[in-house]
């Protein structure tokens, strides 16, 4: 196993194929009456979480108590990190208080990697700046897997905003690692410079993408992108981008809708698709819990 | 006044031979030259070159004295083998009028380890709206010829035909941070795979290009001079070979980690690459080591830039851009530029290679021409000031950071061996640096 997960490039085909595995046993937990296992007493995973995301802290605060874990939530607000507090400075207070983990969230891209050459424990980046966020995107393809059996050779379309995405960027990866074919739907604005150089392929139209697809991906747009001239407005980007009801009806009948949240129903995807039965937006955030589990358990499951 | 009289050197490269100085003037070169009392330097095998120059050096004083300050930043250029160095005059006061270039001017001279040639701001404050006081600047004691905002780009138009104008009545000369700031909002990186990979937000080539283009045009139009900073693409290398084809007064400088380093090195997030311009490419290294060989590109600048441990020690986006420079200048020269049989096969292989002279012409001579300082960047002969350096090719170092004389230590070359040491340097006749060690 690794030492941090700060990228999805981290994982291979083999270790990555190992959590998702790991994870549907850790599910299985979360159906009984008590839903614990021992296996992390007496570790300390602390949640530094910079930016404000109740959905991920809490996800990463359930699964660390869910393997008995002593969990710290040292969020930004009212601590020293909001008096400015060096990252340096906290990360030298986390190693002091003995964390074995830290599950950071940060606005910057690399705060993660600075932070694991200041600790010692094992760091899982849970979403830095516009650079990755690893666990969605195996929760992502938990999900998928889930839901359609396998991720070799899957068609999926990831649909939006990909140049401010983390989750993009994590989902490429992964699923590249682990077979499927990706497949990335976007303004050319939204796009980066480089983005030929990544293990995917690319369209700017959605609507020659849907019929051919098992997954497709719907990113969070920002309606502010306008005002920098990403796009002219919400509706014109709704309109080509948008995953309305007629654009669903077209995807084949398989095919799964997929959004990490949070959502802005109208723009990027209508509330009726959002409700759908191909909709796996409540299911993506149970999967978390679950993947976060195999993660902080193959990450510190191994250390005594 | 003292004498010194070096034994065994090479000027230049070429046959060892002995150089006298005596009153600050190069008084004989010649094989068995001596001067009565003069205190011999034992320099078998060292070459000797004309003191380097570096025309774009951030001095931090006044303002960031916790970074660095005229004295400690003159200690480093002295040893790295430079005599006079221009100080950028983006200050805390903004050195924008007489008073802060002469301030600058006077501390340089004072800590005595190097000539400190202030370069004025082009606009009040580097605000870029409005023409700062340059002809009060050039008519003030710090004489000064050099202009320039540098951190930031005089972006708009007008105001930069103005400035170029305008110092054609003192044979000033503008030097432009080339980066147009609409296209830069934000930017942390190259803008290419990298910074895709890494969710960094680009700083694209055309940002650097777009302006150079302007400003050529601009200055053929008003037949004014025109210095660039730091050229850090292949684009615009093509832009200048193209205006000095054309005739127009142009030059330009490349960094020396423009010469070596790649954007790869942002993959650690670890912002003692973080600089500006950005790190590009191989390609754009390639480009820019065969601008140097032709000529394409004038010379070598460090834009020596201390910053503070809290500066940097932090994550990437919100880390200051610079790096250190004055040490590591020549040798990481000497690594990417000079022809390898010259240092022991000691530099990487290449096409674009230069030779001792060259070195001297790219890192001494020209630069002085350009900032038109008369003293320096004049090869060691009898009657010329006695500014000069000596190296020795033989050998290697590794960066290590114990050897920094700046306040700060962000070095993006730490743990890299890079070929030739300065052994002395003399400023007007008078020891700055002897055996590698500074002397005040
Ligand atoms: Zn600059």
């Amino acid at each position: 196993m690794i030492t941090h997960l700060l990228s999805a490039a981290d994982l291979d085909r083999s270790t990555a194929t190992l959590v998702l595995d790991t994870a549907t046993e850790m599910a299985t937990v979360a159906g009984r009456e008590v839903k614990k296992l021992p296996t992390l007493r007496g570790r300390t995973v602390v949640n530094l979480f910079y930016e404000d995301s109740t959905r991920t802290r809490t996800s990463f605060e359930v699964a660390a108590k869910r393997l008995s874990a002593d969990v710290i939530n040292f969020s930004a607000k009212g601590s020293s990190v909001s008096k400015g507090e060096s990252l340096k400075d906290t990360a030298l207070t986390l190693q002091a208080m003995g964390a074995d983990a830290v599950v950071i969230r940060h606005s910057a891209s690399g705060a993660p990697h600075r932070l694991a050459r200041w600790v010692d424990g094992s760091v899982v980046n849970a979403g830095d700046g516009t650079h990755e966020h690893p666990t969605q995107a195996l929760l992502d393809a938990y999900t998928m897997r889930s839901r359609l059996g396998t991720l070799e050779g899957l068609r999926v379309a990831i649909v939006g905003d990909v140049l401010h995405s983390r989750v993009a960027r994590s989902n490429v990866l992964l699923l590249a690692t682990l077979g499927a074919k990706v497949t990335l739907v976007s303004p050319p604005t939204l796009l980066p410079v480089g983005v030929g150089a990544w293990p995917c392929a690319v369209s700017y139209d959605l609507d020659a993408v849907l019929g051919d697809v098992d997954v497709v991906m719907m990113l969070r747009v920002q309606r502010e992108r306008m005002n920098d001239s990403y796009f002219p407005s919400a509706r014109e980007y709704a309109r080509r981008y948008g995953l309305d009801v007629a654009r669903a009806a077209r995807l084949p009948e398989h095919a799964i809708v997929m959004h990490p949240g949070p959502m802005n129903r109208g723009m990027e995807i209508a509330p009726e698709v959002a409700d759908s039965a191909r909709a796996t937006i409540v299911e993506q955030v149970a999967n978390g819990v679950s993947v976060r589990m195999a993660v902080l358990y193959l990450l510190l499951g191994g250390k005594s | 006044m003292s004498s010194f009289v070096l034994t065994g050197a090479r000027i230049l490269g070429a046959a060892k031979t002995d150089i006298v100085i005596t009153d600050g003037v190069v008084a004989e070169v010649a094989p068995g030259a001596s001067a009565p009392g003069a205190t011999r330097i034992d320099a078998d095998g060292l070459v000797a070159l004309p003191g380097l120059v570096d025309l774009h050096t951030h001095l931090r004083e006044p303002g960031r004295e916790d970074a660095e300050t005229v004295e400690s930043g003159s200690r480093a250029a002295a040893l790295g083998g430079y005599t006079a160095v221009c100080a950028m005059a983006n200050t805390d006061p903004v050195a924008d009028t007489a008073g802060v270039v002469e301030q600058v001017y006077r501390l340089g001279r004072d800590a005595g380890l190097a000539h400190v040639q202030p370069i004025g701001a082009v606009t009040v404050g580097l605000a870029g709206e409005r023409l700062a006081e340059l002809g009060a600047m050039a008519d003030s004691a710090a004489a000064v010829r050099i202009f320039s905002d540098d951190g930031h780009c005089v972006s708009d138009p007008r105001l930069m035909r103005r400035a170029l104008e305008y110092v054609k009545a003192f044979d000033g000369v503008i030097a432009q941070h080339a980066e147009e700031p609409r296209l830069t909002a934000g930017a942390q990186m190259h803008e290419g795979e990298w910074s895709a990979r890494l969710g960094l937000t680009g700083w694209p080539a055309v940002a650097e290009e777009a302006i150079i283009a302007r400003d050529v045009l601009l200055a053929e139009h008003v037949g004014a001079r025109l210095h660039i900073c730091h050229v850090s693409t292949a684009g615009s290398v093509e832009i200048l070979r193209w205006a000095k084809a054309r005739g127009i007064r142009v030059t330009a400088e490349v960094t020396p980690h423009h010469l070596l380093l790649t954007d790869a090195l942002a993959e650690s997030y670890d912002p003692v690459f973080k600089v500006n311009p950005p790190l590009r490419t191989d390609a754009d290294v390639a480009a820019l080591r065969a601008a140097l060989a032709d000529g394409v590109v004038d010379v070598v600048a460090t834009d020596h830039a201390p910053h503070t441990v809290e500066d940097k020690e932090c994550e990437w986006p919100y880390a200051r851009p610079g790096m250190l420079g004055l040490q590591t200048a020549l040798p990481v020269v000497l690594h990417t530029m000079l022809d390898p049989a010259l240092l022991d096969g000691g530099g990487e292989p290449g096409p674009a290679r230069l030779d001792w002279d060259g070195v001297a012409e790219r890192m001494s001579r020209r630069p002085a021409r350009i900032a038109g300082l008369a003293g320096h960047g004049r090869d060691p002969a009898p009657g010329v000031p006695a500014n000069l350096t000596l190296v020795d090719p033989a050998a290697r170092v590794t960066v290590d950071g114990g050897e920094i004389a700046s306040r700060s230590r962000n070095t993006p070359y730490a743990g890299r061996t890079l070929p030739g040491r300065v052994v002395a340097t003399f400023l007007a006749g008078a020891p700055t640096v002897l055996d590698g060690k500074a002397q005040r």
